[in-house]
């Protein structure tokens, strides 16, 4: 316990010493830092803030020293964490090599591998991308047809994925892909790493229903990948693939968390656009449908910090993420519904000076909401998932 | 506050899983019903409880409790909702302890505590004065007389009224004020009529025609005593519910991979597999909630009443459905008074409307939160 108190002395003189002052605010969308090699800092206390975390290991708190990391354990990094949010820090960088490959590398990963591109996600050199929905193979991933076949030293890659995810700004790409066009569907798949500045890897941004263009097609053709970039064994990707795709799901769970659109709570929105009476949110049933969702939340969140207080220390996420990911994003989309209710039509602006800043980050922030329970395995799948994993029920 | 339990809860968890699986199943309450028993639970099985110390778990020890506190009186109710187990831990374990201690002056702790903790004595809270939860639109009057008050009007649905020693009735004074009374459930002008409820628990109607008591039978803390126990009662209820929707869905899961039609288990149907998966999720959130409520009140956290709201409205909600889906997936045998699975559809809908359903505890909730 004094070594705890100890630490939180430390992490919190430390972020005091090195935490800009500017870098105590939420950072807008286009302040996040991604990082990699065309990374911009529109903001240059960014590229410090990046810099500084990155020399202490903190940018991956939990992650091993000689990889980058901070070496810290569970409690550690939860205190650093209520530390960093009690300055009102920002994450110092954002990205999927944190989030989902990282931790499948240090899980399944040569020592090479690591050696090689886990420190580089720490330090925000690298960007990556996730290579696994197709146009065929959408909650049906393992239907996935890029190919990748086996040529002495390398492999040779042809293929079409959907939906990568910022792919026109990364660097690398990890990639499910087919090493074994015989076998059945999911014992055929290998998990591989591409560089994505072989002139064979062209991206194409998707416009979506929001107007934001946050997913790709990315084109692979005769891309040839060295053997050494395969991930775990031959034809065994999928376990890594479901590995993955369960910190994916933890990461897309606290969407709603980190990222709360416009920033301000339900029941201020209700008062301001629908008025109060003695306190109260004038609209009785509207007052309700508040109430409900904070609640929900509420439990939600003591739900998420139970779990993780009895998860053994470290111990990856398991089929029990399917829980967090189909309830957290379906909160969200709950509580961009709740915003719209609020500010009426205020909320339903494309542009232009007849509304606010907040009303139109509100609405592109519902319409982007609806990607939530899609992305990373469906609302529907996950309750599959749950049924079968958790719940045991019969196929 | 922790979200895990300490290997001490975690022993009287087991304990009483165990004590209610083999001496309360749901079996016996049916046989309470159909007995038409007059008591309406155990008074064996009590003192037996009371032995095991579950009585004296809000009790401080120099009173005969253990002060165990709020987490370990909520395993055990929340172990009784499993087998649906009709017991006066609610009525005297949680409201007539909690009530006592928190607004219990040294001589009337002195007097009753010490009976509770041994099972000696059943306590009741006379409150609800209509068909729905409304602590503070209370009627009943308590008129000055030069040695106390004289009561005069009536309660309904008082949990283990018809078999109580002792009432704690809630009463508006001639200043307008709450206030909450020690009233023997012999006392001279005291008439109780047993309701039989649906979940085949016991409550009963009390007339009290100028029921003279003392000054001395005045609890201290009026109203903000009786929230506070609303409270405590509200956490502890969500447990049991909690208890009770997880058996309910458990024997729904298992019933899903037993029963065949088609040719094929039920449970490999899709459109029952979601719903089960959707309740899994809401009965993990209700978890969740009971445990934060029940150790805010053991921690003494100013949270605790809007956590007892919230739990207690995730645990109707949840418990509302688990139910309903409990007799639908089971089909026909499920409409069966020969099946259980129906026992806790009824006990269900008298739990959510014991001190406020999902809808009232939400509108604290929000009142609590500022909106």
């Amino acid at each position: 316990m004094q070594e705890l108190d100890a630490f939180r002395a430390r992490a919190r003189d430390w972020l005091e010493a090195n935490c800009p002052p500017s870098m105590r605010l939420p950072a807008t969308e286009e302040e996040i830092v991604w990082g990699g090699k065309r990374a911009r800092y529109p903001n240059p206390d960014s590229k410090l803030w990046l810099d500084r975390m990155a020399s202490v290991g903190w940018t991956v708190p939990t992650w091993p020293e000689q990889y980058g990391g901070g070496g810290l354990g569970p409690a550690e990094a939860r205190i650093l964490e209520d530390e960093m949010r009690r300055l009102q820090a920002r994450a110092p960088l954002t990205s999927f090599g944190i989030w989902m490959l990282g931790p499948v590398l240090l899980e399944y990963g040569s020592e090479a591998q690591k050696q090689e591109h886990l420190p580089k996600i720490a330090r925000g050199e690298i960007r990556w991308c996730q290579g696994y929905s197709e146009p065929e193979a959408g909650s049906d991933l393992a239907g996935l047809k890029t190919r990748a076949v086996l040529q002495g030293d390398h492999f040779l890659v042809n293929g079409h994925k959907i939906w990568t995810s910022y792919a026109n700004y990364a660097d690398w790409i990890f990639c499910l892909v087919r090493t074994d066009p015989i076998a059945k569907k999911h014992e055929g798949i290998s998990f591989i790493l591409i560089d994505m500045a072989d002139p064979g890897v062209r991206t194409r941004p998707i416009r979506l229903i929001s107007g934001a263009s946050p997913f790709c097609e990315t084109f692979i053709e005769n891309v040839q990948v060295p053997v050494e970039n395969l991930v775990g064994e031959l034809n065994q990707g999928w376990t890594i693939a479901k590995r993955l795709l369960e910190h994916e799901r933890r990461m897309i769970a606290g969407t709603g968390e980190r990222n709360r659109g416009d920033g301000r709570a339900l029941d201020e929105l209700a008062k301001l656009y629908v008025g109060e009476s003695e306190g109260r949110i004038a609209d009785p049933s509207l007052r309700d449908r508040i109430a409900q969702q904070s609640i929900d939340t509420r439990a939600f969140a003591l739900t998420v910090r139970r779990a993780a207080e009895e998860a053994k220390s470290g111990a990856a996420p398991g089929p029990a993420s399917a829980m967090f990911k189909l309830y957290g994003t379906e909160l969200n989309k709950r509580r961009l519904e709740l915003v719209l209710a609020c500010e009426g039509t205020q909320a339903l602006g494309w542009e232009g000076d007849g509304f606010a800043r907040e009303e139109l980050v509100a609405t592109r922030a519902w319409l982007r909401s609806k990607a939530n329970s899609i992305e990373g395995g469906t609302s529907e799948v996950q309750l599959n998932v749950i049924a079968k994993r958790v719940l045991g029920l019969p196929d | 506050m922790a979200l895990v339990l300490s290997s001490d809860a975690r022993l009287v968890r087991d304990t009483a899983q165990q004590f209610f699986r083999d001496k309360a199943p749901v079996e016996a309450l049916r046989k309470l019903r159909d007995g038409r028993d007059p008591v309406g639970y155990s008074r064996d099985l009590w003192r037996e409880m009371a032995e095991l110390g579950w009585a004296g778990f809000v009790v401080p020890e120099a009173y005969g409790g253990s002060d165990f506190g709020m987490v370990g009186l909520g395993l055990v109710l929340e172990q009784a909702g499993h087998t649906l187990a009709a017991t006066p831990l609610l009525s005297t374990a949680l409201i007539g302890a909690s009530a006592l201690v928190l607004g219990g002056s040294a001589a009337q702790r002195e007097a009753h505590l010490p009976a509770l903790v041994e099972g000696r004595l059943i306590v009741a809270l006379a409150l609800e004065e209509g068909p729905h939860h409304a602590p503070h639109r209370i009627a009943l009057k308590a008129e000055r007389t030069p040695a106390g008050y004289r009561l005069s009007g009536e309660k309904r649905f008082v949990l283990d009224g018809h078999v109580a020693d002792l009432l704690i009735v809630a009463a508006r004074t001639a200043d307008a004020r709450v206030v909450l009374l020690l009233v023997p459930a012999d006392a001279a002008g005291v008439t109780r009529t047993r309701t039989l409820m649906v979940d085949s628990r016991n409550a009963a109607n009390i007339r009290f025609d100028h029921v003279e008591i003392a000054d001395e039978a005045e609890l201290s803390g009026g109203v903000d005593l009786l929230d506070a126990v609303l409270d405590r009662a509200r956490a502890g209820l969500a447990a049991e519910m909690l208890g009770s929707s997880t058996e309910a869905f458990e024997r729904t899961v298992q019933y899903l991979k037993e029963r065949k039609q088609f040719g094929v288990l039920i449970g490999t149907f899709q459109a029952l597999k979601h719903r089960a998966a959707a309740m899994f999720c809401e009965l993990e959130l209700t978890r969740s909630a009971v445990l934060a409520a029940l150790s805010a009140f053991d921690d003494g956290s100013n949270e605790a009443a809007a956590l007892a709201s919230l739990a207690k409205a995730k645990a109707s909600d949840t418990f509302f459905l688990v139910s309903n889906e409990g007799v639908q997936m089971h089909g026909g045998i499920g409409m069966t008074d020969e099946h259980e699975i129906g026992f806790f559809l009824k006990r269900a809908r008298v739990a959510q409307a014991s001190f406020g359903d999902a809808s009232y505890q939400r509108d604290r909730y929000a009142a609590l939160s500022g909106f």
